[in-house]
């Protein structure tokens, strides 16, 4: 550490870095979660407004006062407004941001390399390249879950430009590391690789398995951060950003568990295409429909009544509806619940954020390992806008891509009513073999407008 | 700071990130995702001090850029997580944002549990 750095800057960074730990310590519980957030959040303003004080920061204190509003101002009006709904891709996004941030910082480093050690130019070169990475792969799953792209088909035909690209990458950033002098065009081109690696990385993966890379290009924004720590000499930025790298790459791990994948095959899979566009032909025909009057009947004259909400809950914004209708199902005496698989919605925990703001009464809500056995003595399970949760061909077909992922043995009640709004596929493009189940019954239709159709036909049943 | 106790640092640090979150609840997941987003913002503070050390226009603008990602890094991060969180917070009467269109057709009876569902005592399941 320069001895430059006043002592008091020190302690400040010091406090912020604990409180950081402490913050993320307390986001781990329910109760305590948003104060924990308060406090990582102080412990932020202490660690920014003590920057001012910094020996090195000299010049262009303008600039920064207009940037740091200009990105403060733009995330505020955005994050404010932007519907829950929409959390993983917002997630994604600011964790670009974040990964052009250190990619930035690792840039200016190398353009001043001759003030440098090795140990440093190693570090920034690693830290850009982590940092661009992170960007295009965040940035491309923010896009992806926008819908403004689908995923290509024939990653084997791009991988030979992925290994090329990433060995033309390590090797510029050797060069980056060990040259005694500034590159300029050389850098920008280790950028561009960099990034085009990072998009050439994200490029094969589904939709649905999008999270989990989010949570990955998040840890490793972490990382970037740092390596750029160590470059700038500042220990609450290595500190946070390691344990930001950890907790991310363990979270990683924990959700590919929750649907049974390895990090590798979510990366690289090509997952059931073919099947999904097979799917979307022979759909309609050999499924049974109901129509909301008779599901109502069904409803409101069962002892117990499960809702499973997957994504098009989310997208048709159908859990006010929901909450309605299980307050009327209560009132007629039958006891209601919802059924929550850890991925549904793409992002776990998604479902519980969405429910929670629509007011469910949290004993209501069940996970995985809570009701999948009691699905035998349920009368009717009302899933909304969920496929691959529920697919039995997960547990019962060996040739399903989808075969080993826990899913919710919805189809072992006795009356399954699926509200679907009549496109195929879910987001993993595999057939969902619940529909052709004999206890099913499909509403086709918009899950809100279906559900809003079930209150009315309940209603109506007095 | 010398390279080794660098080394010593960040493996300590690496254990706590792993503690701190081994025995997360599934449903804190996203959460916690977005709280670790908000806290690699503190990227903000090196992007500030390689803008405060940049010469000519190039390195200008990249710092420029760097900062201004890293405040909306900051600024968004905070927001998201506090906006999901508020939604667990038994205390908070919620301001219903986004929902009110939904609420006001729910008839009355809707009005008086309005409140987030008492204490997700998720924590102790874990």
């Amino acid at each position: 550490m320069s001895e430059s750095v006043p002592v008091a800057l020190q302690l400040a960074w010091f406090v912020a870095t604990v409180s950081f730990v402490v913050g993320l310590r307390r986001l781990s519980s329910p109760p305590k979660a948003r104060t924990g957030i308060w406090i990582a959040g102080f412990g932020m303003v202490l660690a920014i407004v003590s920057m001012f004080f910094h020996p090195e920061l000299r010049d262009n204190l303008p600039l920064i006062i207009v940037a740091m509003t200009l990105g403060g101002g733009l995330a505020l009006l955005h994050a404010k407004r932007v519907d829950m709904t929409r959390i993983p891709q917002m997630i994604a996004l600011y964790n670009a941001l974040g990964g052009v941030a250190a990619a930035g910082i690792a840039m200016l480093v190398l353009l001043h390399v001759s003030e440098y050690g090795p140990a440093v130019k190693s570090l920034a070169v690693l830290g850009g390249l982590i940092g661009c990475i992170a960007f295009a792969g965040s940035f491309f799953a923010f896009l992806r879950l926008r819908g403004h792209f689908s995923r290509r088909d024939g990653f084997a035909k791009r991988q030979v430009a992925y290994l090329a690209n990433g060995a033309l990458v390590l090797l510029l950033g050797l060069i980056l590391a060990t040259s005694a002098t500034a590159h300029p065009v050389l850098l920008l081109l280790f950028i561009a690789l960099a990034i085009t690696f990072g998009l050439l990385m994200t490029l094969p993966t589904s939709a649905a398995d999008m999270p989990v890379l989010i949570s990955l290009y998040n840890a490793l924004t972490g990382l970037a951060v740092a390596f750029d720590g160590y470059v700038l000499e500042n220990p609450a930025m290595m500190v946070a950003g390691t344990i930001v790298f950890a907790a991310g790459s363990l979270l990683t791990r924990l959700m590919a568990r929750a649907v049974n994948r390895r990090l590798s095959e979510i990366m690289y899979s090509g997952f059931g295409l073919a099947d999904g566009e097979q799917a979307r032909t022979e759909d309609r025909d050999h499924v049974n429909t109901i129509d909301a009057r008779d599901a109502a009947v069904d409803m409101a004259y069962a002892g117990r009544v499960i809702i499973v909400p997957g994504y098009g809950m989310a997208t048709a914004q159908a859990q006010h509806k929901l909450r309605e209708l299980t307050q009327l199902l209560d009132e007629r005496g039958v006891e209601t619940g919802f059924a929550i698989h850890p991925v549904a919605g793409r992002m776990p925990g998604h479902m519980n954020v969405l429910l929670a703001e629509a007011g469910v009464p949290y004993e209501k809500i069940h996970d995985l390992s809570d009701i999948n056995t009691e699905f035998s003595q349920v009368d009717v399970v009302l899933v909304v806008g969920a496929n691959d949760i529920v697919n039995p061909a997960a547990r019962d077909n060996p040739e399903s891509p989808l075969f080993g992922m826990p899913v919710l043995d919805v189809d072992r009640s006795r009356r399954v009513i699926v509200l679907k709004r009549g496109d195929g596929t879910g987001y993993a493009g595999v057939e969902n073999a619940l529909l052709f189940a004999p206890v099913t019954r499909v509403l086709f239709g918009d899950a809100r407008d279906s559900v809003q159709d079930l209150i009315m036909a309940i209603k109506g049943l007095d | 700071m010398n390279g080794v106790g660098a080394l010593y640092l960040v493996l300590l640090a690496a254990v706590a990130g792993y503690v701190l979150i081994a025995r997360v609840p599934s449903i804190l997941h996203t959460p916690m995702m977005s709280g670790s987003n908000f806290i690699h913002g503190i990227v903000l503070a090196g992007a500030m001090l390689a803008l405060g050390g940049a010469q000519g226009l190039l390195e200008q603008i990249i710092g420029f850029v760097a900062v201004t990602a890293a405040a909306a890094n900051v600024v968004g991060g905070f927001i998201v997580t506090d906006r999901m969180l508020s939604l667990f917070d038994p205390s908070t009467e919620r301001d219903n944002r986004g929902v009110s269109a939904d609420s006001l057709q729910i008839d009355g009876a809707a009005v008086e549990d309005r409140r987030v569902p008492k204490a997700l005592n998720a924590g102790k399941r874990a």
